[in-house]
């Protein structure tokens, strides 16, 4: 009788349906290591003090309104946007080769740029350009530039389960071993779900690579200045290709960096070989623009905006970024060490080794399904923990539950094909890319238990 | 040497570059007439007080965060929003069977509906299914159904130029003609270009052929309160149609009613025929949802769900819609008038029966062509002319220019 009758229920988002059970749990030591939100030592969201300030200024502005900002969003966000990941003085900006599109979040940049490629990248309307994403990657890479109409999105070598660091044999091999052309989606700081970044050694590798096969970087910067604490450090590899002359993409987030998470803050900043190249992919964007959202939100850039622009607020940003930065090496270094004090089976090394917000734990799915069920801490299948969900009151909790689910949960799984299989069905997302190393750990633990 | 080289420039949206050029014009009489926003008799934009008022609420909220909101939206605001469509007391709502998306505007809106009916309507994956805009249409439509995936958008008939009103008759033989299944964007008030609604009884004839035929409704609501000055008047059509118990969908904006416009507030209404369809339905909508922007922007939907769900704040802000649903009428019947007492040869009783913020003033494109490069009156080729750019300053000069564009161009 409904025209709906053949629509599937689709799977939940996965880490926002761990959140939801992790609401719905009433256990009074419950905790949340699942989405990537920044949480204070009390446990609570975090609204900038720089961002309430701003947020007061913009409000009290009569000069604003609310018309329409232009296609591309607004220009002293764009330009502002483009300058932190890129750097003041930036010989591209400078040569006028960069321009940007200000965009929904990260998510929304990283479509744009998919969609774009899609059209313009490689050929017209060429949908069999390959798209790498690393094994693991955030689960949504995938999805993004699948519904962008990609038909071939492959892992790249990344994640090495046994040694617990990056594959950079693996990778290097994926890059030369790849069709000439193909796009290579780079985290560019604090890689998401593993916290493991190449060296700048490692990095220079991997441009030389790239340029000696033509291939495509677009870069997610989800954490620029939240991974060291320091906005050039975290850029490092993103200015190193453009100082390469590369063309590329950045899609650029600052949910994270500035937590304003649900205002939806991103921009999409292109490199391109001059500025009459530049002109028509940015016409082309505003196209693609106009019937996806038609023109981006205001509040959100006009408060980077303002932030960015301002010597004072700026400098203030800069201190609440570190605070949030410095309050996750801490968690980073206790949680280390608590586990070393309690004897758990395994090293630990890769808590303080990895960067940024999330921690690659090394934990199976049935320690994972142990934590959650038997000690109510709320965690990622893959074993992805959200250092920020740790605070000085339950990361003795955290540890003693980390401690008996290596303990209690370190047999001989059933199957590793049963293992993998049940793993893949926890992710709703195409390619599994992020589970291959869930394989290998699985191959690990068994095998050194 | 770029991996761009072969992009080709692409043309600019003609609305925004109709503001471009206007905005480049050092005339000291120009006038916009051009781009649909709101503009005071001062020619200024307008935060609506009440606006204004629930910002600083929000502002000084230290209950607020900024976390993630649901995929899906703003719950609060979603709900409010779709009441303000079907009514508070509506039997569907009641009866489990609606739901929402908080979208990017009316455009968004749109696109996750469409993205949405390619995927699962009439099949799986499906873009033949023909997808019926009027003629003419909101330009941007077009382009948003057809980048859903679906290869098949097609005009239907509706305005007649040489009477200056609906072509019933066509559109009728369009429904009657239409595949089965086919989905229809319709304009639920205010039409944009034209400025022309069906009658009630003409919304119940179309409504009993779409429902014979089987054809999908998709309403486009952008103008709701806007229009009229009242907001059930102005979702009468919608109202009528789920009372007859079409499944369908309707895609609100509340750019212009609440004058939000860069805070891209809008809402994907569905109306589902039980709630267990309804379920499977958002289920997917989030997954579209999630690989397009992931989840929506707090401000804008925070503003209207405040004002929506208090009683106080919702009486105040429907005065601000009347204040500029009057205003918009009152240019209306300035206009004409003044073309009226010039002689300007033509009939201009169309100006106070087209409803809304646009009027499809029937210039042909020469005559535009003559406006703006002579007259410096900034407005479509297709002679559409936003009511609200007019003021009681500029409106003697705008009907002067008119009565010269059509005396002596033809």
């Amino acid at each position: 009788m409904s025209v709906f009758r053949d629509v599937q229920q689709a799977a939940p988002v996965a880490v926002f349906k761990l959140t939801q059970d992790f609401n719905n749990d009433p256990f009074p030591n419950k905790v949340n290591l699942g989405v990537g939100a920044y949480k204070t030592d009390e446990g609570k969201p975090w609204v900038l003090p720089v961002v309430k300030k701003v947020e007061k200024l913009i409000v009290h502005d009569d000069r604003l309104n609310h018309e329409y900002l232009p296609i591309l969003g607004l220009p002293e966000f764009r330009s502002s946007a483009s300058k932190i990941a890129l750097g003041d003085d930036s010989p591209a900006i400078r040569e006028d080769r960069v321009g940007a599109v200000q965009c929904l979040g990260g998510t929304g940049a990283l479509k744009m740029g998919a969609e774009f490629l899609r059209r313009f990248y490689n050929g017209n309307n060429n949908t069999k350009t390959p798209i790498y994403v690393s094994a693991p990657t955030w689960e949504n890479h995938n999805g993004v530039f699948t519904n962008a109409g990609f038909e071939d999105v492959r892992p790249y070598k990344y994640w090495d389960a046994e040694k617990r660091g990056l594959d950079l044999a693996g990778l290097l091999s994926d890059l030369e071993s790849c069709p000439e052309r193909s796009i290579f989606v780079l985290h560019a700081c604090a890689h998401n779900p593993t916290g493991t970044d190449p060296t700048q050694e490692q990095w220079k590798k991997i441009a030389e690579v790239m340029m000696r096969r033509k291939l495509f970087p677009f870069f997610d910067s989800a954490y620029q200045g939240f991974a060291s604490g320091n906005l050039e450090k975290d850029a490092w590899a993103l200015r190193y290709f453009v100082s390469k002359g590369f063309e590329m993409f950045c899609a650029q987030s600052f949910s994270k960096n500035f937590g304003l998470y649900n205002e939806r803050v991103g921009n999409l900043t292109i490199v391109a070989r001059d500025s009459d190249n530049l002109k028509r992919v940015l016409s082309q964007m505003e196209k693609i623009v106009r019937i996806t959202w038609s023109n981006p939100p205001s509040q959100g850039a006009r408060v980077v905006s303002l932030t960015l622009t301002s010597p004072d607020l700026f400098s203030e940003w800069k201190e609440n970024v570190k605070t949030m930065a410095d309050r996750v090496l801490l968690m980073r270094a206790q949680l280390r060490a608590k586990l070393e004090v309690l004897g758990t089976p395994g090293t630990w090394s890769h808590i303080t080794d990895q960067i940024g917000m999330f921690s690659f734990t090394g934990l199976n799915p049935k320690q994972v399904e142990y934590m959650i069920k038997e000690k109510h801490v709320y965690l990622m299948a893959s074993g992805r923990i959200n250092m920020c969900g740790l605070t000085s009151k339950n990361i003795n909790y955290v540890a003693e539950s980390i401690h008996e689910a290596v303990t209690k949960e370190n047999s001989r799984p059933q199957s590793v094909d049963k293992l993998f299989c049940d793993s893949l069905d926890r992710n709703d997302t195409g390619v599994m890319t992020s589970d291959q190393p869930v394989l290998s750990m699985i191959l690990v633990l068994t095998g050194s238990s | 040497m770029s991996v761009f080289g072969e992009v080709p420039q692409a043309p600019p949206v003609a609305v925004f570059k109709l503001t471009a050029d206007f905005r480049e014009d050092s005339h000291p009489q120009k006038v916009n007439l051009g781009v649909g926003a709101y503009r005071t008799d001062d020619c200024q934009p307008w935060v609506l007080p009440v606006v204004k008022k629930v910002e600083r609420l929000i502002v000084e909220d230290g209950s607020l965060n900024h976390e993630y909101l649901p995929i899906l939206g703003l719950p609060e605001f979603r709900s409010a929003a779709s009441k303000v469509a079907l009514g508070d007391d509506n039997a569907a709502i009641q009866e489990g069977r609606v739901g929402a998306v908080q979208c990017l505007g009316g455009t968004g809106a749109l696109r996750i509906g469409a993205d949405f009916l390619r995927r699962w309507y009439n099949g799986v994956n499906n873009t033949a299914t023909p997808v019926y805009v009027s003629a003419p249409t909101w330009e941007n439509h077009n382009g948003v159904f057809t980048d859903a995936g679906f290869k098949e958008i097609r005009p239907y008939h509706y305005w007649d130029a040489a009477k200056r009103g609906l072509d019933l008759a066509g559109l009728l033989d369009d429904l009657e003609k239409a595949p089965e299944h086919s989905v229809f964007v319709l304009h639920a008030c205010a039409h944009n270009p034209t400025g022309t609604d069906p009658t009630q009884e003409e919304w119940k004839t179309i409504a009993e052929i779409m429902k014979r035929r089987k054809l999908f409704a998709f309403f486009d609501s952008a103008y709701q309160g806007f229009a009229s000055g009242d907001l059930d008047k102005d979702a009468w059509a919608i109202r009528f149609f789920v009372s007859e118990g079409f499944e369908l969908f309707i895609a609100q904006s509340f750019s212009k009613n609440f004058g939000l416009y860069n805070e891209r507030v809008g809402n994907l209404t569905v109306v589902a025929k039980d709630g267990e369809s309804l379920t499977r339905t958002l289920s997917q909508m989030e997954k579209i949802v999630r690989t397009t922007w992931s989840n929506p922007p707090s401000q804008g939907a925070r503003v209207v769900s405040r004002t929506l769900n208090s009683p106080e704040l919702f009486a105040e802000w429907k005065g601000n819609v009347k204040t500029m649903a009057d205003r918009v009428l009152l240019m209306r019947s300035q206009l004409r008038s003044k073309l009226e007492a010039l002689g300007t040869p033509g009939t201009w009783d169309h100006i106070t029966q087209q409803i809304g913020m646009f009027s499809f003033t029937g210039l042909n494109p020469k005559q535009v062509e003559y406006l703006i490069k002579e007259k410096h009156v900034y407005l479509m080729a297709s002679g559409r002319i936003n009511m609200c750019g007019l003021t009681t300053k500029n409106i003697d000069y705008i009907a002067q220019s008119i009565h010269e564009a059509v005396t002596k161009v033809q």
